[in-house]
């Protein structure tokens, strides 16, 4: 499914790659945590995976499909096979939850009939059937970080990035979600889960890459935060 | 779907900000008026020259010393000669009268000439008037032969005003032309910071970048497209009140300005500002979202 081979990325101005000759593959259905302290090179494996940024050397495989060949102008379909949640939510405060959520749908060219049927659906399965037209403001942040997997699911990726998805909520909140993601997961979708949150690894007791200076120091099937 | 959510964009874009699309809009006018002023300008210069100069005389001004050998030999040498498409030959009496017509206000400058004082003269017409300088070196130094004047040079300094007159316009155009520009690049550098929350959840969600950048270059060229219907009303006006009012007197000179080169300008301003606009657009944007 995610395939990095002797993966290295070197910032313009950078003194030492972010991501050092990094190899690491994950199967479809998989839900892995990217682990270890700021700087470490966790958050450029999210860029590289949605092609943000290209290698400096070496190939990233999505989908059996070598993204750092990829031409600039498949890039937005390639993307639309990919979920994203952040930290910060990133949702439009001028919409409400169903909107937030058909925007997704409407931009890449779906029409509002598909909204209509497919977004109370997702919104459902995140928790928050009727809530649909409260706005971001109106709903607490655990509420928000829901409607923004909501927004990454609803287009029913094969993979779903995750970058410290729990890293501005309380513990509890942050349990609720990571069982959202959980739940998601056992539909068949790869989660790849960037975090520093001990607590949660330790919880939920699966694969654990761990990443230190640009380098894979510890990659285990069932594992704990360290 | 799609084509309402983009117009009610571009509608939203253009409202929100819209001190910007007022200025665009007003240095858009200014910039295409001057353009399509030049190009008539261009129109006009092109078919005066084209009238003027397929009439262009050339006249053969003999010494009044001249014998009446030179003058045969003379007439046989320009009959003959392949550039000439047609020649008159003015005595002294016929060169008088036509002097007498000519200065007919002058009373007392016509008591003091006399025909005999009159030079007679060969008034040529040329096949291709551009021949006119071989021509004039061809026959200036014969035996007999006073001066060879052609009309072509007078007009030439007419043109040579209309010329700078028409550079004038054109560079005010282009010089409008590079604010209206800026001014597009910015505003659409404001529009899409002031959505670059959608902006960036689009890209996120892998929405393509025609669909992310046409409310964007569609703002530009429906501001583009105003303008330019502004500029054109400006010549309609122009045409309307100074070149069949005021300035009415010069069409003598210039010859008419016909509504249909008028309307010509109506598309040829449309295709300009759309284009000009929207590629602006187009590549601001690239590069913004690039970021």
């Amino acid at each position: 499914m995610i395939q990095l081979e002797s993966v290295t990325k070197t910032y313009p101005k950078a003194a030492r790659p972010s991501l050092d000759n990094v190899s690491v593959g994950i199967d479809k259905g998989d839900f892995v945590f990217f682990i270890g302290p700021s700087g470490a090179g966790k958050s450029t494996i999210v860029k590289l995976l949605l092609h943000e940024v290209a290698p400096t050397r070496g190939r990233v495989i999505v989908n059996d499909k070598d993204v750092s060949t990829l031409r600039s102008w498949r890039i937005p379909h390639f993307r639309r096979t990919i979920g994203c949640v952040f930290q910060d939510f990133r949702l439009l405060p001028t919409r409400t939850a169903y909107e937030n959520v058909a925007f997704a749908l409407e931009v890449i060219g779906k029409t509002q009939a598909v909204a209509r049927r497919v977004v109370p659906e997702v919104l459902e399965l995140v928790g928050l059937g009727g809530k649909e037209h409260r706005y971001p403001h109106e709903l607490s942040g655990g509420e928000q970080q829901r409607v923004a997997v909501a927004r990454a699911f609803v287009n029913r990726p094969l993979i779903l990035l995750a970058d410290e998805p729990t890293g501005n909520l309380d513990p509890d909140t942050s349990i609720e979600i990571m069982r959202l993601l959980d739940r998601i997961n056992r539909t068949g979708t790869t989660i790849v889960m960037v975090t520093h949150d001990s607590n949660i690894v330790n919880q939920m007791r699966r694969r654990v890459v761990e990443i230190e200076g640009g380098k894979i120091v510890r990659d285990q099937p069932r594992g704990v935060y360290g | 779907m799609r084509a309402k959510y983009v117009l009610s964009e571009v509608m939203v874009g253009l409202w929100r900000n819209v001190t910007m699309t007022v200025a665009m809009i007003i240095t858009m006018a200014v910039s295409l008026t001057m353009l399509g002023a030049s190009v008539v300008m261009y129109h006009q210069v092109d078919l005066m020259k084209k009238a003027f100069l397929s009439n262009v005389q050339v006249s053969i001004f003999l010494k009044t010393t001249v014998t009446p050998d030179q003058t045969q030999l003379l007439s046989t040498k320009i009959k003959g000669d392949s550039r000439i498409s047609s020649v008159q030959f003015l005595d002294q009496t016929a060169s008088y009268n036509q002097f007498k017509q000519q200065m007919a206000g002058d009373p007392q400058l016509l008591q003091s000439i006399t025909p005999d004082q009159v030079p007679q003269s060969f008034r040529l017409k040329l096949k291709d008037p551009s021949e006119v300088s071989d021509i004039k070196a061809g026959y200036n130094d014969l035996p007999g032969v006073d001066q060879v004047i052609d009309q072509g040079s007078v007009l030439k300094r007419v043109f040579a005003v209309l010329g700078a007159l028409q550079g004038l316009a054109l560079t005010l155009a282009i010089a409008q032309g590079i604010a209206a520009l800026l001014l597009v690049a910015n505003t659409i550098q404001v529009a899409a910071y002031s959505k670059r929350r959608e902006v960036a959840v689009m890209k996120l969600v892998g929405a393509s970048n025609w669909f992310i950048q046409s409310p964007f270059v569609l703002e530009a060229m429906f501001a583009g497209v105003i303008g330019a219907l502004i500029a054109y009303g400006g010549l309609v006006a122009a045409k309307f009140f100074l070149i069949d009012g005021s300035l009415k007197a010069l069409q003598s000179l210039l010859g008419p300005v016909h509504w249909t080169t008028i309307n010509l300008m109506l598309p040829l301003l449309l295709v300009v500002a759309a284009l000009v606009s929207g590629i602006t657009g187009w590549f601001t944007l690239r590069v913004y979202i690039k970021k």
